[in-house]
């Protein structure tokens, strides 16, 4: 139909009477980089969710790789990896079962998945703790093994929200660097969010700033710079937005973070 | 296939890693078990009925079957707050193929505990007739442990919070329980008991351990096999379509 990997119409979700994403259009290209920023509550998680199958659009459609989500969810459930913002690893097992497991429920087959684990493993530095259970894991280690789990199945779409969250400056370079590589060698489309402006401004070729449930604004680093006037993309997110990237004050999104994380300590 | 065998070996993993979840379960049934046994036990035979702990012995081992089976429903409400659940939604497969995956992994938790305390209750005398017997007995065990897994499943998937979940649990188990036939004969009831008990699916499974064991049956054995499958494909059923509806 078109070439765009990711085709998005119309997108809206309600909660009861609460608009989190607003009628939104987007295509990303096949290969193509983008960062979708906004500040805290904006919608971007709700946005990758409901183009992941995770939840069903009020209104809308979204298409991956020409399929709609909503009608064959399968097939397009095979086409991309996900990093979810929130912890999703099974803690009770070791880091190998983890990408054991998800290598099975992808239907990777068993030589290529362990040589794939292997790889993916080495890359995140956690093959000499394969066999620890996950939850001896610091929040950074957990991180790394979620990425590689997301690229063990070789996804087409490579979406990552806030993959970056917990890990240390040298860290994120590192997993940049890589994400970007696979990118050039295997044609991966990244579509990710950070509050770190400096990784959108490095990594991504177009960027998509969403606030309050809207799309506010679209184009590269550089377009965004010079359409408003600023000095630097932070200005120009603020610009945007009336928000710092980096809201330090705690949102209210944030404190239910909190609560949902303690809730996890149990 | 391989999702469902992957999933039934996760489950198995987590339930063997933790080990005080297998030793806690086990006091219930044994106490049932002794109590009940060597209580109620001469004043059953006095009455004619024959030996009480032969009797009891499929009704306690059900009794731990359903707990287990039931209460494994509260893994999938543990994967949504730990966040597990997202990977296991988001991947490729059928939600009938993530249902059928969790319930038998599930059922083999329940079995297991089963086995456990079938092992149990020979130290208290019970005797099966033959091994033969005692396989049939598994056959039943296996079809109870199906039913009530998928069912606890099918509710968790509904399901946000443990407590939610706990409530519904002490308000199914012991009616299902106590008037399934595991502790007394049915055939002496009063007639509105009888209905009961008859319309309570694991009276199905009490009944076919125990004639599968050599004991009397009250439905007969081709029926408590009938009931408990389509039971259980009903409830596999309405789980996955469950499955599918569930949003994060
Ligand atoms: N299940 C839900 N029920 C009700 N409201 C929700 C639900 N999920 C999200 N929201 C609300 O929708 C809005 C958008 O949330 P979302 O998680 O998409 O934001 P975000 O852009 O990812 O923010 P952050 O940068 O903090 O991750 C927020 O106001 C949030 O409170
Ligand atoms: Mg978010």
């Amino acid at each position: 139909m078109n070439n765009s990997i990711i085709d998005v119409k119309h997108l809206t979700k309600k909660f009861k009477d609460f608009v989190a994403v607003n009628d939104i259009s987007f295509a990303v290209t096949k290969g193509e980089i983008v960062a979708f920023l906004g500040p805290n509550g904006a919608g971007k998680t709700t946005t990758i969710k409901m183009l992941t199958t995770l939840l069903v659009p009020t209104s809308g459609s979204v298409r991956l790789s020409n399929s709609d989500v909503v009608s064959h969810q399968e097939e397009t459930r095979r086409t991309f990896g996900i990093v979810f913002q929130d912890p999703s690893l099974d803690d009770e097992l070791t880091a190998w079962e983890n990408l054991e497991y998800h290598g099975v429920l992808y239907g990777v087959e068993k030589n290529i998945r362990h040589g794939r684990i292997e790889e993916l493993m080495k890359f995140v530095e956690l093959w000499d703790r394969k066999n620890a259970l996950v939850k001896t894991f610091s929040g950074g280690m957990k991180r790394r093994l979620e990425i590689a789990r997301g690229l063990l199945h070789h996804p087409k779409i490579f979406f990552l929200d806030e993959p970056t969250i917990g890990l240390d400056p040298q860290t994120r370079n590192h997993m940049w660097n890589y994400v970007v590589n696979l990118n050039k060698k295997e044609n991966i489309t990244i579509f990710f969010t950070t509050h770190y402006i400096e990784e959108a401004e490095k990594v991504a070729q177009r960027i998509i700033v969403i606030d309050h449930g809207k799309i506010i604004a679209t184009g590269t680093p550089k377009e965004l710079t010079i359409k408003t006037n600023s000095k630097t993309l932070e200005e120009a997110f603020l610009k945007y937005t009336g928000h710092a990237i980096r809201d330090e004050s705690v949102s209210s999104a944030d404190a239910m973070r909190a609560r949902r994380g303690m809730w996890r300590h149990h | 296939m391989s999702a469902i065998y992957i999933l039934w070996l996760r489950q198995l993993k987590r339930y063997l890693r933790s080990r005080s979840r297998i030793i806690g379960s086990l006091g219930q049934p044994v106490l049932f078990l002794v109590a009940l046994g060597f209580g109620f036990g001469p004043t059953f035979q006095k009455a004619g009925q024959g030996n009480y702990i032969q009797f009891l012995v499929p009704g306690i081992v059900a009794m731990s079957v359903l707990f287990t089976a039931l209460f494994s429903g509260i893994e999938i409400i543990w994967d949504r707050q730990f966040g597990f659940l997202k990977e296991i939604l988001v991947a490729p497969v059928s939600r009938m193929e993530i249902m059928i995956g969790r319930t038998i992994g599930g059922a083999t938790v329940a079995m297991i505990q089963g086995t456990i305390v079938f092992a149990i209750s020979f130290l208290a005398g019970f005797r099966p007739p033959s091994a033969g017997n005692l396989a049939f007995a598994f056959v039943f065990m296996f079809l109870t442990a199906v039913l009530f897994t998928a069912l606890g499943t099918a509710i968790a998937s509904k399901l946000e919070d443990m407590q939610g979940f706990q409530l519904i649990m002490n308000f199914l188990i012991m009616p299902l329980f106590f008037l399934s036939g595991a502790l007394f004969p049915v055939d002496s009831l009063p007639g509105v008991l009888k209905m009961v008990v008859a319309i309570n699916p694991l009276s199905y499974g009490v009944d076919g351990m125990r004639g599968a064991l050599g004991g009397i049956t009250h439905f007969g054995l081709s029926t408590d096999f009938a009931v408990l499958s389509i039971m259980a494909v009903v409830i596999l059923a309405v789980g996955s379509y469950l499955f599918s509806k569930i949003q994060l």
